[in-house]
């Protein structure tokens, strides 16, 4: 006895393609729902992070920039989490995710200072996000007013008075006019995916179940991962016709640039997507009846909203909520998009987000394989 | 011999919540024979049917079908199985062609599209075969059931009451096919409640609350109740005859009487004290005749029986 035929397979994704076909109105809703919710989601949720990494870039050593660096600190807004040696690997930092900020403090900081010409200090933001950027940015300003108000004391005083003694500039980096849909539009194809895709396999095996049709099945010599695979694989073509829709959504709708490569995003997304239906899938070898699968796939759904740094930026959220958020397909997948989108990352840049979705996707595909019933018990 | 053999389970044992729901079933059924399975509503008949195909998992009991292990080679079993669900289990927003397609290669069969084909001419479902199969009336349903679960040419057909509520003349093919099938070696076990059809079965099964309570040809069974039957006719009025099956109910040496038209069926195990108990009666205008026993009042008896051990 094989284990897995493809022959019975391919019966299976021809039953199921017959069967989506048919029924228009769960279709409708794969299409509909999308353009709905982008025109909800559309606009800003607003949220004053704090705790965001920074990298600190600093090539003075005078007791000024000691003062800005730890004024940057105590205000909360910032942690300085990396002290990079050259621009490259700040940019890298950056690039990657791992910081949110760079603060640039040029050479002869301290003495340029005192002599009252202005030195440069230069604050890089990955406004990718503005929402996560955009509180500690506007105030940058007036913290490092603060920070050198304790040390410009005496003579020095005169400095800090009524214009700031430094040149502050501050860059976004890759949303410039730091737009908030810029984002939230590339964070949404992950949402509608995840929402609707988890939703409409984890009524596959159960509507099977209830309909009386599992008797059937069960007596044919078809096996769990034919069947499994067999509901997924329809799907990922609507995973596709979703994409396609948000992509364009984006485009005319919100204007959001495209950096990367489309075919880039097109390509990831098959394991995204892939992930997502195994989890309905799994979810309906776990429930007994159609509700309950609605309402687990809710459960799922939730803490990819709100802990994938969709709805809050993921550096900012508490520790224990990154945890929960690094194991969610989402959470990678939005920096994999967000990535390719507004930075313009390639295949080398992107690639190390997709490996947590990858192996997320073989453990739900073995639980769910543990938990097909080939009987009727 | 027992090459000859296509089902031999003993002790198969199921219970759902605590609830024994078949309890020791023992069963042997020969290649080519068409066995008949009967009993009372939820009296373990599907659950047995579905531990023969491995759709349940036994709590106890052991024993081969189709020389396979009824325990451990369930796979192996359901290649040369057909088995028809007593409730409609095929895809009601498929139609019939692409139910029987999709059946058809989920069993791996070569060129599935001829053998389709083929069903559907034997069966006769050529008018609907573009239909879904959800708007098909009872009778079709279980024609295209039928066609489905016969199309890999399975060596044992499990029919579980394959035609509940069709119609006398559709039941009729049915059992035609089912005879043709016999007769080229396939072995069939149907569960069924109409007696016509008990009687056309090689071998019977009465199973009651989940025990077998007899077993064997329509002959052996009724000699083995040894029930003794009395045909009581009239030639005025039912009345009489309402008012006299009344009476004669509580009588202790009669088991059952039952209406039969304008006739009513006594029956007693003991003869000599049944003859005593209706000799009170064997007067005009009643004319009282010993006839032979039928399938029946056999089976009614027997789950009479089995009422009353359970009390
Ligand atoms: N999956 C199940 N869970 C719990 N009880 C069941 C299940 N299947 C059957 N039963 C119970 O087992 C008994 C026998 O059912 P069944 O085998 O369908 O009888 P029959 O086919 O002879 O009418 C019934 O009382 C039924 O309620
Ligand atoms: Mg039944």
């Amino acid at each position: 006895m094989r284990l897995f035929s493809f022959k019975r397979f391919a019966a299976m994704v021809g039953k199921e393609f017959v069967q989506m076909r048919r029924d228009r109105l769960t279709f409708g809703m794969m299409v509909g729902i999308p353009l709905m919710q982008l025109v909800l989601f559309g606009y800003a949720i607003n949220s004053d992070p704090r705790h965001l990494p920074t990298a600190v870039l600093s090539a003075d050593n005078s007791a000024y920039s000691r003062s800005i660096v730890t004024g940057m600190q105590t205000s909360t807004f910032f942690d300085i989490t990396h002290y990079p040696k050259t621009r490259a690997e700040a940019r890298q930092l950056i690039d990657e995710g791992r910081i949110q900020f760079t603060v640039t403090i040029p050479e002869n900081f301290g003495r340029d200072l005192l002599r009252g010409d202005k030195p440069i200090l230069l604050l890089e933001a990955d406004a990718a996000d503005p929402q996560a950027t955009g509180g500690a940015s506007k105030s940058f300003p007036e913290i490092v007013r603060r920070a050198l108000q304790k040390d410009l004391t005496g003579p020095n005083a005169k400095l800090n008075q009524s214009e700031p003694p430094v040149d502050i500039r501050i860059h976004n980096d890759y949303n410039p006019e730091a737009i908030t849909q810029y984002n939230i539009v590339p964070g949404l194809m992950g949402v509608i995916l995840t929402m609707t895709l988890v939703m409409i396999t984890s009524l596959a095996i159960t509507k099977e179940s209830e309909r009386g049709t599992m008797e059937h099945l069960l007596s044919t010599p078809i096996r769990p991962l034919e069947v499994m695979l067999g509901k997924i694989v329809p799907y990922i073509f609507v995973g596709y016709i979703q994409i396609t829709l948000i992509t364009l959504a984006a485009k005319f709708l919100f204007d959001v640039p495209m950096h990367g490569s489309i075919a880039l995003v097109f390509a990831f997304s098959v394991v995204f997507i892939a992930a997502n239906l195994s989890v309905g899938v799994t979810i309906s070898t776990i429930v007994r009846n159609q509700l309950q699968a609605v309402q687990m796939s809710m459960f799922f759904f939730l803490p990819s909203l709100m802990l994938s740094g969709f709805m809050f930026p993921f550096l900012g959220m508490p520790k224990w909520a990154q945890g929960i958020g690094s194991v969610l397909p989402l959470t990678h997948y939005l920096r994999l998009i967000r990535g390719i989108m507004l930075k313009g990352n390639g295949f080398a840049e992107s690639i190390h987000h997709l490996w947590p979705i990858l192996l997320f996707w073989c453990i739900v595909v073995v639980i769910g394989l543990k938990r097909y019933r080939k009987t009727l018990d | 011999m027992s090459s000859e053999t296509v089902i031999n389970v003993q002790g198969l044992t199921k219970s759902f919540d605590g609830k024994t729901v078949v309890n020791g079933l023992n069963m042997e059924i020969k290649k080519g024979e068409i066995y008949g399975f009967l009993g009372p509503n939820g009296s373990g008949k599907t659950t047995s049917i579905r531990m023969l195909c491995g759709l349940l998992k036994p709590d106890a009991g052991s024993g081969s079908c189709l020389g396979y292990d009824v325990i451990n080679e369930s796979e192996l079993i359901k290649p040369h199985v057909g088995y028809m669900t007593q409730k409609f289990s095929l895809y009601e927003d498929l139609t019939i062609r692409e139910n029987l397609d999709f059946t058809a290669r989920v069993f791996g069969l070569e060129n599935p599209t001829k053998i389709v084909t083929d069903c559907i001419e034997r069966m006769a479902l050529g008018p609907f075969e573009k239909q879904l199969a959800g708007n098909l009336s009872g009778g079709w349903k279980q024609r295209l059931s039928l066609g489905a679960c016969t199309l890999h040419s399975p060596k044992l057909l499990l029919l579980d009451e394959p035609t509940a509520g069709v119609d006398p003349g559709a039941r009729r093919d049915f059992w035609d096919q089912v005879h043709t099938l016999a007769s080229q070696g396939i072995t069939a076990l149907i569960s069924t409640h109409y007696m016509d059809e008990a009687e056309r079965c090689h071998r019977l099964a009465y199973i009651a609350y989940g025990n077998l309570l007899a077993s064997g040809t329509v002959e052996e069974m009724i000699h083995d109740s040894e029930l003794v039957t009395w045909n009581v006719a009239i030639n005025n009025g039912e009345n009489a005859l309402h008012t006299l099956s009344e009476q004669l109910k509580p009588l202790p040496a009669i088991d059952q009487v039952v209406a039969f038209g304008n006739t009513l069926h006594v029956s007693g195990r003991d003869p000599v004290l049944l003859e005593k108990a209706i000799a009170p009666f064997q007067r005009p205008p009643f004319e009282w005749t010993l006839i032979e026993t039928s399938l029946e009042e056999v089976f009614i008896d027997l789950m009479q029986q089995s009422k009353d051990g359970l009390k």
